[in-house]
C-alpha cells in the first residue's frame, strides 16, 4: 500500500462513508472490552493499595517471595518471580510474531509461534501454582497470644508481621501476625489474573487448531489470530502491574 | 508485503514496516527495564532504607519505569501506536480516570490510618509494634475472622 502516507492526512475521518476508527469491528469491540477489564484489574489494585495505605506496617515483598523451587530454604528474594515474568514477557513476544505472520498470510508461522505461546502460557500457570502451594503450606513459627504457632499464608493468616527481638524458633526468626488483608488481596488479584491467562491459553489453543485446520486461509486473513493477540497482551500488561503492585513496591 | 487483512471498515492498511526487528527492539526494552526494576525492589530491601524521602524516591523509579513497559506493550505489540488518532484517543482518554481514582483512594487509605492512629489508641499499639488485630480490615467492636 503506497497510498498510506499521503491518505492518512487527507482522510476525512468523520464526513461518513467509513470508520471513523478505521479499525474493524472486532477488533474495536475488544479494545473497549480490555479497557472495560482494565478498570476492573484497576479497581482491584487500587483497594490493595488503599488497605495498604491504611496500615501501620505492610510485609516486605522481598522477605515473603524468596523461595525458588528446588532451592530449599535458600534466601532468594524475588528470584522465582522474575522467572515469571520473563517467561510472560518471552510468551508476548511469541504472539505478536504469530500476529506478524498472521499479517503475512503464513499459516506455518502463525501455528509455530502460537505453539510456542501457548507453552509459555502453561509454563506461567505452572509457576504460579508452585508459588501458591508453596505459600499456603510453608511453615513460619509466629507469636500469638504468647504462643508459637506455624503458620502459612492463607486467607486468614498472614505470618508476615515484624520480628520478635531475639526469640526464634528451630532455626527460624520468630514474627507476630502481619496484616490479615494481605492474602485475600494477593490470592484474589493473582488468582484472577491467573484466570486470564488461563482462558487466554484456551482461546490460543482454539486458534491454533483454527488456524492448523485452514480455517483463517479460507476467510482470506488472520484478523482473529490479531484479537487473541490483544488479549494476551493485555493479559502481560495486567502481570506489569501486579507485579509492580505486590513484588517491587 | 501482500495484506492478508480483509475489511471494509478499514480505509488505511497500516505499513508494518521493520518486520519483527521491532519486535525484538521492545523483548530487549522490556527486559531491561525489567531488570532495572528488578535491582531497584532488591536494593530497596538490601539497603534496609527507613521509610522517607529515599525509599519513595525509588518507589517512584519503579512506577515510572512500569508505566513505560505498559507504553510498550500497548504501543507496539498491541499495535495500538499504529492506528490512527481517534481510535488510540477513544481508548486512551477514558483511562485517564485512572489518575483521579489512584490519587483518591489511596489519600482515602492515608487518612483512615491517620485518624486510627489518632483516635484508636488500642489500634495503634497493637498494628505498630506490626501485630495486628483480627479485626483490621474492618474495624468493628468485637469483630471475628
Amino acid at each position: 500500500m503506497t497510498t498510506t502516507a499521503v491518505s492518512q492526512h487527507q482522510t476525512k475521518w468523520w464526513s461518513g462513508g467509513k470508520s471513523p476508527f478505521n479499525i474493524e469491528y472486532g477488533k474495536l469491540m475488544m479494545w473497549y472490552f480490555l479497557m472495560s477489564d482494565s478498570f476492573t484489574f484497576g479497581a482491584f489494585l487500587i483497594s490493595y493499595g488503599t488497605i495498604r495505605f491504611s496500615q501501620n506496617y505492610w510485609p516486605n515483598p522481598s522477605v515473603v517471595f524468596n523461595a525458588f523451587p528446588g532451592a530449599g530454604h535458600t534466601n532468594l528474594p524475588l528470584a522465582f518471580v522474575s522467572l515469571m515474568t520473563f517467561i510472560l514477557i518471552m510468551s508476548s513476544v511469541t504472539m505478536v510474531l504469530a500476529v506478524h505472520e498472521g499479517h503475512l498470510g503464513n499459516r506455518k508461522g502463525v501455528v509455530k509461534w502460537l505453539a510456542w505461546t501457548i507453552v509459555g502460557g502453561f509454563c506461567f500457570l505452572g509457576c504460579q501454582a508452585w508459588e501458591w502451594h508453596h505459600l499456603i503450606t510453608g511453615a513460619h513459627p509466629v507469636l500469638v497470644n504468647g504462643q508459637i504457632e506455624e503458620w502459612g499464608q492463607t486467607m486468614r493468616h498472614n505470618p508476615w508481621g515484624a520480628s520478635v527481638e531475639g526469640l526464634m524458633h528451630e532455626g527460624h526468626q520468630v514474627t507476630t501476625p502481619g496484616p490479615v488483608a494481605f492474602g485475600g488481596y494477593f490470592y484474589g488479584i493473582t488468582g484472577f489474573h491467573g484466570f486470564h491467562v488461563f482462558s487466554g491459553v484456551i482461546i490460543n489453543i482454539i486458534m491454533l487448531i483454527m488456524a492448523q485446520t485452514g480455517v483463517f486461509e479460507r476467510k482470506g486473513h488472520y484478523l482473529m489470530i490479531e484479537k487473541a493477540g490483544l488479549y494476551w497482551h493485555f493479559v502481560d500488561l495486567v502481570w506489569v502491574f501486579v507485579f509492580l503492585c505486590f513484588y517491587l513496591v | 508485503m501482500e495484506h492478508a487483512n480483509v475489511s471494509t471498515e478499514v480505509t488505511v492498511h497500516p505499513e508494518h514496516t521493520g518486520g519483527t526487528k521491532r519486535i525484538w527492539k521492545v523483548f530487549w526494552i522490556l527486559l531491561i527495564i525489567t531488570m532495572i526494576e528488578l535491582g531497584l525492589g532488591l536494593s530497596l530491601y538490601a539497603l534496609e532504607l527507613p521509610e522517607g524521602l529515599r525509599m519513595h524516591l525509588i518507589k517512584g523509579v519503579i512506577i515510572i519505569l512500569s508505566l513505560a513497559k505498559a507504553y510498550y506493550i500497548v504501543s507496539v505489540f498491541m499495535h495500538l501506536g499504529d492506528e490512527i488518532r481517534n481510535m488510540i484517543m477513544t481508548i486512551v482518554v477514558p483511562l485517564m480516570l485512572f489518575v483521579w481514582f489512584i490519587l483518591a483512594f489511596l489519600g482515602d487509605g492515608n487518612s483512615y490510618k491517620n485518624l486510627r492512629n489518632k483516635y484508636d489508641r488500642y489500634y495503634k499499639e497493637k498494628i505498630q509494634a506490626g501485630g495486628n488485630p483480627k479485626d483490621s480490615v474492618v474495624v468493628k467492636p468485637g469483630g471475628k475472622d
